[in-house]
């Protein structure tokens, strides 16, 4: 395959079976790996789509700054298309997100604004609104709401899997902006009749939720639970064991979300056994596991991996 | 037997620090109902109008009971519900 530039490689990405996970003939179960984007996530899909709606709309010209709340991918695949396209990158990232992310984002010449941990990502969607109003020509992009996120998703990931496998029947991915599951499901529930619409939440430790109140949380304005057919919610234990068990079974050396996305995936699988039914299955791959090394989520047994990860944003 | 609910931390000022509360009840509605017995004022803070409140998520074994009957939902014994915070993830 070839390119006229990095930009331009962004998706196409393989759809590979998992023949040893995979419970049957007839239920199949099938990883869509985003790692195989240039900067390694699912994210350069959203980040190049929010950047050229952008400057489609006259907002964006090279020399300005763009500034976005992010646990990292996001940051990561804006820093990359930011640098090739001459703007300057403001990240607001929770503090507790691994050293590797903060490390790229660096490296792509991005600077870094620490949002407190307790809160997780809400704390980061608060400072940088805080900060956007503050500094009226700095660009916020902004992943939770902007509908070229979700469209990147219908325009692009969704395509690729049915070209891919036609005969799908359920559509599994990490919820974090629902980016992905709102794009995908429209476009799936457009051509698929019965399709099934699968989120898998991360579910983190208790920090992460130490809100004030239950009235301060956070839902993207991108999120419309009618697109979904369920939603489950994926303790770090579980999501653990299912990175681990991805890699040892098919090979695929997976971030942590991707055990998240997995277990669900395993679960719908299940389900089609139960009842009788034929079902190929796709969750995503979100990112490989390389960001995650320093968090020991791959070493010692999972009870020490999964204290070690207590109040880290995983996903 | 009874139904385990898990409380995040926010609320546990409502179950005298507790993680975890048993309750009762044939519907998450009646099992909101019998915990607000024991432990009064939790129903005002997940439930407002007869329905979940917008930025509280209540799980039923792992599964959003949006997507199952809401309040409605069937519970039984050995069943677990968790109740969480609405957070931003990506």
């Amino acid at each position: 395959m070839r390119f006229d530039s990095l930009i331009d490689s962004v998706g196409r990405t393989p759809l590979v079976g998992l023949p040893r996970l995979s419970p049957s003939a007839e239920v199949r179960i099938w990883a869509k790996l985003e790692d195989r984007n240039p900067t390694g996530s699912i994210k350069d899909r959203p980040a190049l789509w929010m950047i050229e709606q952008a400057e489609k709309d006259g907002l964006l010209s090279p020399g300005c700054t763009i500034l976005e709340p992010t646990s990292g991918n996001t940051g990561i695949s804006l820093a990359m298309s930011a640098r090739l396209k001459g703007y300057r990158l403001i990240c607001v990232m929770p503090e507790n997100t691994s050293e590797e992310r903060r490390q790229l984002l660096r490296m792509w010449g991005a600077e870094i604004i620490s949002s407190p941990a307790a809160g997780g990502s809400n704390e980061a969607v608060r400072v940088a609104k805080g900060l956007a109003a503050e500094n009226p020509d700095w660009i916020m992009l902004y992943q939770y709401g902007n509908p070229a996120n979700w469209r990147s998703h219908y325009e692009s990931t969704a395509p690729e899997i049915l070209e891919d496998l036609p005969t799908i029947t359920h559509f599994v991915a990490g919820l974090g902006t629902t980016g992905t599951l709102m794009g995908v499901g429209r476009y799936l529930r457009e051509h698929v009749p019965g399709v099934r619409i699968v989120a898998a939440e991360p579910r983190y430790g208790e920090l992460v939720y130490g809100l004030r109140n239950v009235d301060e949380g956070f839902i993207p304005e991108l999120y419309d639970e009618t697109v979904l057919t369920t939603r489950y919610s994926v303790t770090s234990a579980d999501a653990l064991a299912r990175t681990r068990e991805l890699l040892a079974a098919e090979g695929i050396f997976a971030g942590i979300s991707t055990g998240c996305a997995l277990h669900a995936a395993l679960g719908m699988a299940r389900k089609a056994v139960q009842a009788g039914e034929r079902a190929d299955i796709v969750f995503i791959v979100a990112d490989g596991g390389w960001k995650y090394l320093s968090t020991g989520a791959y070493e010692g047994t999972l009870d020490e991996a999964e204290d070690r990860l207590e109040g880290q944003l995983w996903a | 037997m009874a139904i385990e609910v898990r409380i995040p931390t926010i609320l546990r000022t409502y179950t005298d620090g507790a993680k975890a509360v048993d309750a009762s009840g044939a519907t998450l509605e009646e099992l909101i109902g019998d915990l607000e017995s024991r432990h009064p004022g939790l129903q005002a803070r997940l439930v407002d109008a007869g329905k979940l409140r917008r930025f509280v998520n209540v799980y039923l074994n792992d599964e959003d009971v949006r997507f199952l009957g809401g309040l409605g939902t069937p519970v039984s014994d050995g069943d677990t519900v968790t109740v969480l915070p609405a957070v931003a993830g990506g």
